[in-house]
């Protein structure tokens, strides 16, 4: 092995061989978390410009900027893009991918050709789905109701349909990859309780990922069979039932949410750990809580069919459980925030984003009471009242989640550390950006302006302008971790193997990592917090 | 923190075999997580005929009379033949496993030849049912064609069985694509007691498939065909 | 420029208060909540601060106690919302027995409305005050969603079914009419208004314009032209069931189930009349698909509605339950 030297950098897995055969054909699953991370980013900007599009055609009642076709067309393709594209690999495949060996004391995940295959799967399922965007697009929103979607649309659904359908087999395979990994191949000495939190995350959506992508695949490609030959699945002047199709959907769609943002959960408990300098706060309530969230997010989906003609006995089922799968969640931030009691709080970019997460995922955690409320969403079903609801979890929840994943774990994946001045502003801009964005949503809501509106009566246009006013300071808080993390990778400070002064087995290798992560397979012989066990003290 | 250990011990040098990966310590490892990555698979693959059978399981409630009609259609008789080809296929593929864990090259070729025959005989089969019901006209779309009052719902019925059949077909397919890469690596004397992986997952797999088929076969060609209930 | 901003809805109807009443409490909760939480964590982070990065915290690690007290109560606090959230749910979806009935169709992309006794509207939707009202629909083509605002109230109108929404008015004006299901190029355009009016000025609007006979007039003669009461004799003597007083009871069928005859049973049983055939009846009657429209449905369900315990002229009271509820017991 070759030792470094004071002027040259140590072989490491990104220099250690530069051809674009070593990255495309790379098993590494360290390089392949940054390409996942280049084309989740591509499909990031996509859908950021099409939410732009759709900002500035509402700032406006009238349907000036784009015909009603178009925006239709727009705000499902950023649905889709944002939702398959962005939110449901960002951590998982980003992170996960890098992290979660080094955290188990692995060389790589336990099926690294299928960790290659599982990108190129997903870069093709965007290429269909871009080719669907550039064919003129798909009009039927990214849920795909029919008869709208069967027989109403004349829009590239089939394409779509395909490009969404290849692209949750990339979710399957790195969910059973995961799954496989952290039972398998953990250090000598880790045991599921010594396991940091961020693990049980990435497990618990392994779980969702492999139980319910199956689901959503299969009525995909029942939509597209129907549409392509005329069959009847779901039309009822031949028998079939639109309503099926939306049980059959939102048995993926729900779990989805949770594949969303379990792993930003999880970011959140390894940042809030280090930063405290402390041991998350009931470890294993917060452990079993990401489980518990995993299993009853599969036993919910109708109440996105409440006013759908489910019979009222059935939605009082499922809203009960609705609120039940809450409970974990709120666990989860209680436990957070007991963790920050006593804590000795180590103000870097990191926690300013998890900061960001806890404000913006509590609203929209808590507003998730008024949706469950079945007296409540008779009034606010299909009204932007959801749309706020589900935007301050996925953006304010699972983004702010992932960016501080991202700010985290940068100087180990690129050896390099970023402006942490920048970081931090980013981080403000962007949880107001996001408030003035998608505050005055809740209240457009119960208004009753209904979603996927191109326009709109008249009264609702200062609440919609103030909207499209918050969004342009949220594109600037998004705008600048691309500058300054792109300056970071080229020209950024070299950061050492442990700059936080983090416990976790990724911090005791080098940064970057070796292509096989460690010198000698580490043995574990303590949890995953134990602070307190170092030398310096509390004050 | 973590004290640091030499996976291979110090002092101690062993061949590692051709087939091991070296991102797992051990073979035993290897090979354990290869059989959880099939056996979670497989659960997937649970889930992905799940969705096909809410559906069947919702319309044959609504429509009992049209599910009776469209399993007299399908042919009970090429069904039952396949059902017994494929479960036949099974055993050839198990004795092929054991074969290759018992170092029995000449047996595991003979076995998994067999099990690729009888595998290859029942899409024969269903490759007449499906030309019958072309020439029939019970073919689900534009072309379809079906006497008495409850045709669209009969043909619900029938999209079901052509989507069910079609996608088990389909990894029957991909099932003998995988036993011919098995089969030349089993030429070619790859497996032994030491590591028989990839055989048996795919006899994992192809277990599985005879599985779906023994569900589909009575949910399919089985319902009430006396007319008993509806 | 204030004053014009509108930050809450009116309160149009008798829900729209229970509904209102239950949202400011959640309000209250999750606000106490939020408030909570933030000021924890923000007083946590500048009390616990510690720029040099190299102190540790305290060695805590849980508490079994707080773990209980902070699952127990919210999930308390979540149930208490629960059942009064389900409790303002039924009384949004169960209509009282004595409506006003209209009939509506969605189709991409407006609404008609029929009142029973001939008005026909489009996009428009007059109401009377006070009165309890309801509004059973379908859809002509793909999903649509009837949407009310100020009665705090909607459904999704599905083709092949009907859904039904209710609501008494409480105050006059014209209010918001949206489509609530994304169905298409013109969704957003999908839009009325609701015309709620004082009961003089309702029967004065509702006894001007063009009328064409009530509904179940002119579901009666449809009844004749397409010679449905050749089979279905009122004696119950013909090759078909009698229809009178059918409408609203339990119906057993050839396959032993029992259903009640609600709107949807009888737009099947005239669409596709083999598949719920009533007990001992032959499988004789032709589907009519193609033949009658969505109005037509309508109409003669009015007409069958008029054949069962008729009340005061003019307006025929529901004894059933809506088609999108489940079935309350039948009246005796």
């Amino acid at each position: 092995m070759i030792t470094a030297t004071a002027t040259e950098s140590p072989v490491n897995y990104l220099n250690h061989q530069s051809t674009v055969a070593s990255w495309l054909l790379t098993k590494d699953h360290k390089r392949i978390g940054l390409m996942y991370m280049v084309s989740v980013t591509i499909a990031f900007i996509i859908g950021a410009f099409f939410a732009a599009l759709i900002r500035a055609e509402l700032a406006t009642p009238q349907g000036d900027l784009l015909s009603a076709d178009v925006y239709n067309r727009v705000f499902t393709m950023h649905g889709v893009a944002m939702v398959f594209f962005v939110l449901i690999p960002a951590v998982p495949a980003i992170l996960g991918n890098f992290v979660l060996p080094l955290m188990l004391g692995a060389k790589d995940v336990a099926f690294p050709k299928l960790n290659l295959l599982s990108w190129y799967v997903f870069v093709l399922g965007l290429t269909f789905t871009v080719g669907a965007m550039i064919y003129g697009g798909v009009d039927t929103g990214w849920t795909f109701y029919p008869p709208y979607s069967t027989e109403g649309s004349n829009s590239n659904v089939l394409l779509a349909g395909i490009g969404v359908f290849i692209t949750g087999f990339s979710s399957i395979l790195t969910g059973l990859n995961f799954m496989v990994t952290i039972h398998r191949m953990r250090a000598p000495g880790l045991t599921w309780f010594r396991l940091p939190l961020f693990v049980w995350a990435v497990y618990s959506t392994a779980l969702v990922m492999v139980l319910g992508t199956p689901v959503v695949a299969i009525t995909v490609a029942m939509v597209a069979v129907e549409r392509a030959f005329g069959l009847g699945f779901f039309d009822p002047r031949l028998g079939g039932d639109p309503v099926l199709f939306q049980h059959l959907f939102w048995f993926y769609s729900h779990p989805a949410v949770y594949i969303m943002i379990l792993p930003p959960m999880g970011v959140i408990s390894e940042v809030i750990a280090c930063f405290s300098r402390k041991n998350v706060f009931g470890y294993s309530f917060v452990a079993f809580s990401s489980l518990a969230i995993a299993v009853f997010g599969f036993l919910v989906w109708a109440h996105h069919l409440f006013v759908a003609g489910i019979s009222a006995y059935s939605a009082m089922v499922f809203s009960f459980l609705t609120f039940a799968v809450a409970i974990p969640s709120a666990v989860k931030t209680f436990n957070w925030t007991a963790t920050l009691y006593r804590a000795a709080i180590w103000w870097k970019a990191p926690m300013a984003w998890v900061y960001g997460f806890m404000g913006l995922f509590l609203v929209g955690g808590l507003t998730g009471l008024f949706t469950a409320s079945l007296g409540i969403d008779i009034h606010i079903h299909d009204t932007y009242f959801v749309v706020a609801h589900f935007h301050y979890i996925m953006v304010g929840g699972a983004i702010m989640g992932y960016f501080a994943g991202l700010h985290y774990w940068w100087p180990k994946m690129t050896g390099r550390m970023y402006h942490d001045g920048l970081a931090k502003l980013s981080a403000l801009l962007v949880f107001v950006g996001f408030n003035m964005t998608f505050f005055p949503q809740f209240i457009l809501g119960y208004l009753g302006m209904p979603r996927r509106y191109h326009m709109y009566p008249p009264e609702f246009q200062v609440l919609n302008l103030a909207s499209t006013a918050g969004a342009t300071v949220l594109g600037i808080g998004y705008l600048l971790p691309m500058l300054y993390l792109t300056y970071s990778f080229f020209k950024g400070q070299k950061a050492g193997a442990n700059p936080w002064l983090a416990t976790g087995l990724e911090w005791t290798t080098q940064s970057p990592p070796l292509p096989h992560n460690f010198i000698e397979q580490p043995i574990v012989t303590e949890g995953a917090y134990e602070y307190s066990k170092r030398e310096i003290k509390v004050a | 923190m973590a004290a640091h250990a030499d996976s291979h011990g110090h002092g101690h040098v062993h061949a590692h075999h051709p087939a091991h990966q070296h991102h797992f310590e051990t073979m035993e490892q290897q090979s354990e997580a290869a059989t959880l990555g099939m056996w979670l698979f497989l659960v997937t693959e649970v889930m992905f005929f799940g969705g096909l059978l809410m559906a069947y399981l919702l319309y044959r409630v609504w429509y009992p009379h049209a599910w009776s009609e469209g399993s007299l259609e399908l042919d009970i008789v090429l069904g039952g033949v396949n059902t017994v080809v494929l479960i036949g296929s099974s055993l050839t593929m198990a004795l092929a496993v054991r074969a290759a864990q018992t170092d029995q090259r000449r047996a595991t070729i003979v076995f998994l030849i067999l099990t690729m025959a009888l595998g290859l005989t029942f899409l024969v089969i269903k490759f007449f049912e499906y030309k019958h019901k072309f020439d029939t006209g019970h073919v689900p779309g534009p072309n379809f064609h079906f006497e008495g009052p409850d045709a669209p719902q009969v043909e619900i019925f029938l999209s079901l069985y052509f989507a069910l059949t079609g996608l088990h077909a389909l990894h029957m397919l991909i099932g003998f694509g995988i036993m011919s890469v098995i089969l030349w690596m089993a030429i070619k004397n790859r497996f032994s007691h030491e590591w028989y992986t990839p055989v048996e997952l795919a006899g994992l797999y192809w277990h599985f498939v005879d599985i779906v088929w023994i569900f589909l076969f009575p949910l399919l060609y089985l319902v009430d065909r006396s007319h008993h209930f509806a | 420029m204030l004053s014009g901003i509108p930050l809450f809805p009116v309160q149009g109807s008798t829900l729209a208060p229970e509904v209102d009443a239950l949202y400011f409490f959640i309000v209250a909760v999750t606000s106490f909540f939020a408030v909570l939480v933030s000021v924890l964590v923000i007083y946590f982070g500048f009390k616990y601060r510690d720029d040099t990065g190299l102190k540790v915290g305290a060695p805590i690690t849980g508490s079994i106690p707080l773990e209980i007290g902070w699952s127990l109560v919210p999930f308390f606090i979540a149930m208490g919302i629960f059942v009064w959230a389900s409790v303002v749910f039924f009384h949004s979806v169960r209509p009282p027995d004595q409506t006003v009935e209209i009939y509506a169709t969605g189709k991409r992309w407006m609404w008609r409305f029929q009142h029973v006794d001939g008005q026909r509207e489009i996009n428009q939707l007059h109401v009377p005050i006070g009165r309890p009202v309801k509004v059973t629909f379908t859809s002509e083509d793909v999903l649509h969603d009837l949407y009310i605002p100020v009665f705090r109230t909607k459904a999704d109108a599905i083709p092949g079914r009907y859904s039904s929404i209710w609501f008494t008015p409480t105050k006059t004006g014209e209010f918001h009419l949206f489509c609530a299901e994304y169905c298409g190029t013109k969704h957003s355009g999908m839009i009325g208004s609701v015309f709620v009016m004082e009961p003089d000025e309702y029967q004065a609007w509702l006894s001007s314009g063009g009328l064409t006979g009530s509904m179940s007039a002119r579901g009666e003669q449809l009844f004749q032209q397409l010679a449905c009461n050749t089979c279905h004799l009122n004696d119950g003597t013909g090759r078909g069931p009698s229809l009178v007083g059918v409408f609203g009871s339990p119906v057993k069928l050839s396959t032993g189930q029992t259903i009640t005859a609600d709107e949807t049973y009888v737009r099947e049983s005239i669409l596709t009349p083999q598949l719920k055939l009533v007990n001992g009846y032959q499988p004789l009657m032709p589907t009519f698909q193609g033949l009658i429209n969505e109005e037509g449905l309508l109409s003669l369900i009015e007409y069958v509605k008029s054949l069962g315990e008729s009340r005061t002229g003019g307006q025929q009271a529901s004894t059933a339950a809506p088609a999108a509820a489940p079935a309350t017991a039948p009246a005796k």
